[in-house]
């Protein structure tokens, strides 16, 4: 295992502190814990907070800032926060309007974000999970991948601009039932303290339906060209329950981590070039390392179909250390 | 009188001590069926409780067990922090006000702590989680505490039932945790929770028998 890295059970914390180092003017680290929060907190709005374990970056810390979340919790690598901290972001958050927590559906995740909603008093606090992930036939246990940072965006653009908890909290439902995502991995990530990778692949196959933690996806198969792999995942992608046809999309084409740009805009391409041969409108794209996994190699494809208040939303103004839009 | 305050420090040491020892093998077995993280965690966890147990040794069982619990629940993650954690806090309510505890005292806080993983966890066995371990664990602790076995010889039998148990997940299919996604490919996988639970169950048999 070769990594840029010093003591393996200090790689979160001096993540974490190099982050914040780098954007003081935009994050700061809530002091004793491993919370991030804005650097300026707008108060009354609805906050946003959301988090998961790290090893994900920039996700979700990264997405900390005006016009997205307004905290985010990192647990330690591949393993979700304890409620303790997600108490701390909700309490840091709490604006005067509520606090709306985007939950990726693991079972950690949901637990442990849960536990932290039940001991926060005086606060209203609601909670949507992403489930995004079409690899996994039985929608209760999807699991939310990358397409929840449409989430951040959109309904960090809606609490930006003053609304409610319950619009919000709605804004952001109908983001996740309308994005679907399907990826793809050619090489497993290694987690510092395992030493090794989470599984193991042959020079000649892929994992299909791969998860973002390193973990087994649905089916091995052997490598194929870029297009006939866009291709099956779009299929995944199209052929569930939203019905994408003759509609406006935003596509984001999300990187693991060690698969370079230049294949996730190889792969842009094939996106563009079948969604237009099917009449679908690519209304606006984003390519590169988004929820990425260590150092995986692979990608996934989200597609969000859009109406118009989601359109206005994506194309709302954002700063954060990933994402910034005027 | 089946366990002292003692007795339930040295239990907690000595799950530490098998966790420590057996870190590297649930790693594993979560790397096969999940993200290789169940032993590092656990890890993580137990050596947060050996640094807080100083502090809490001189209170009661009930502070003790609590703390073991609100540790792991904020040490650990995951999902094996809260289902580990909020375990231990469950159980530890139902030693309030004691000073030592029955072998019914135990099965009260052992069936506590299945409660909570089951709510928590919304499972129940048959899933190939923790609970196809501790549940049949139970049953034959308690089974030999009304024949009138020693503690000793119920954590025996407890502990042969727990491996039975993750033998058994070794032959279903997953719907709990991250296993699930694997599908048909989580056949043939002993789940890393059941074994870790089982060193769990292999600890109080290991204090009992010292005695």
């Amino acid at each position: 295992m070769k990594k840029f890295i010093n003591a393996v059970e200090d790689v979160e914390n001096e993540m974490l502190e190099g982050m914040c180092d780098a954007y003081p003017d935009k994050v700061e680290r809530l002091e004793g814990t491993d919370v991030i929060v804005r650097k300026q907190k707008k108060e009354g709005k609805v906050a946003i907070i959301s988090g998961g374990g790290s090893g994900h970056e920039p996700s979700h810390a990264g997405f900390v800032g005006k016009g997205m979340l307004d905290a985010a919790v990192p647990g330690a690598i591949y393993t979700s926060p304890a409620p303790d901290q997600i108490l701390e972001a909700i309490n840091a958050a709490d604006a005067g309007k509520g606090v709306l927590m985007v939950v990726k559906n693991y079972s950690g995740d949901v637990m442990n974000f849960e536990m932290a909603a039940d001991m926060a008093d005086d606060i209203e606090v609601e909670e949507v999970i992403t489930n995004d992930d079409v690899a996994v036939d039985n929608k209760e246990d999807r699991r939310g991948v990358a397409g929840t940072i449409f989430v951040h965006k959109i309904a960090g653009a809606k609490a930006e601009a003053g609304a409610s908890l319950a619009e919000v909290k709605a804004v952001a439902e109908k983001v996740i039932a309308n994005t679907r995502t399907m990826g793809a991995a050619l090489k497993p990530s290694t987690i510092p303290a395992a030493g090794k990778p989470g599984f193991e692949l042959a020079d000649d196959e892929m994992e299909i339906g791969i998860g973002i933690h390193g973990e087994p996806g649905i089916s091995r198969e052997p490598l194929k060209p870029a297009n006939d792999i866009v291709d099956e995942l779009l299929s995944h992608i199209l052929g569930d329950d939203v019905d994408y046809s003759g509609s406006e999309v935003a596509v984001m084409v999300n990187g693991s981590g060690a698969t370079p740009l230049m294949e996730l805009y190889l792969m842009n391409k094939r996106v563009h070039d079948v969604l237009t041969e099917k009449g679908i409108k690519v209304a606006k794209t984003f390519v590169g390392n988004i929820m990425t996994s260590i150092d995986m190699a692979g990608a996934s494809i989200s597609l969000l179909k859009l109406d118009d208040e989601m359109k206005e939303l994506l194309n709302a103004p954002a700063d954060t250390i990933a994402f910034t839009q005027d | 009188m089946a366990a002292t305050k003692e007795d339930v420090l040295k239990f907690i040491e000595e799950f530490d001590k098998r966790i420590e020892e057996h870190h590297q093998e649930l790693t594993d077995l979560d790397q096969a069926i999940g993200d290789g993280d169940h032993g590092i965690n656990m890890n993580r966890g137990m050596k947060a409780v050996m640094e807080k147990i100083p502090g809490v040794q001189d209170k009661t069982i009930t502070d003790i067990v609590k703390t073991v619990g609100m540790t792991l629940m904020s040490k650990v993650g995951g999902a094996s922090g809260p289902l580990y954690g909020m375990a231990f806090v469950k159980a530890s309510a139902k030693a309030k006000g004691k000073e030592e505890l029955s072998p019914e005292d135990i099965s009260e806080m052992i069936g506590a702590a299945i409660a909570s993983i089951e709510k928590a966890g919304k499972s129940t066995t048959g899933e190939k989680t923790m609970l196809d371990a501790i549940c049949p664990a139970k049953e034959a602790y308690d089974k030999a505490i009304a024949d009138g076995k020693s503690v000793a010889d119920a954590f025996a039998d407890a502990e042969d039932a727990a491996w039975k148990g993750v033998e058994y997940t070794k032959g279903i299919i997953a719907t709990k945790g991250r296993a699930r996604y694997l599908g048909e490919r989580s056949i043939g996988h002993q789940d890393p929770g059941a074994t870790s639970i089982s060193y769990l169950i292999q600890s109080a048999r290991a204090v009992a028998e010292a005695k």
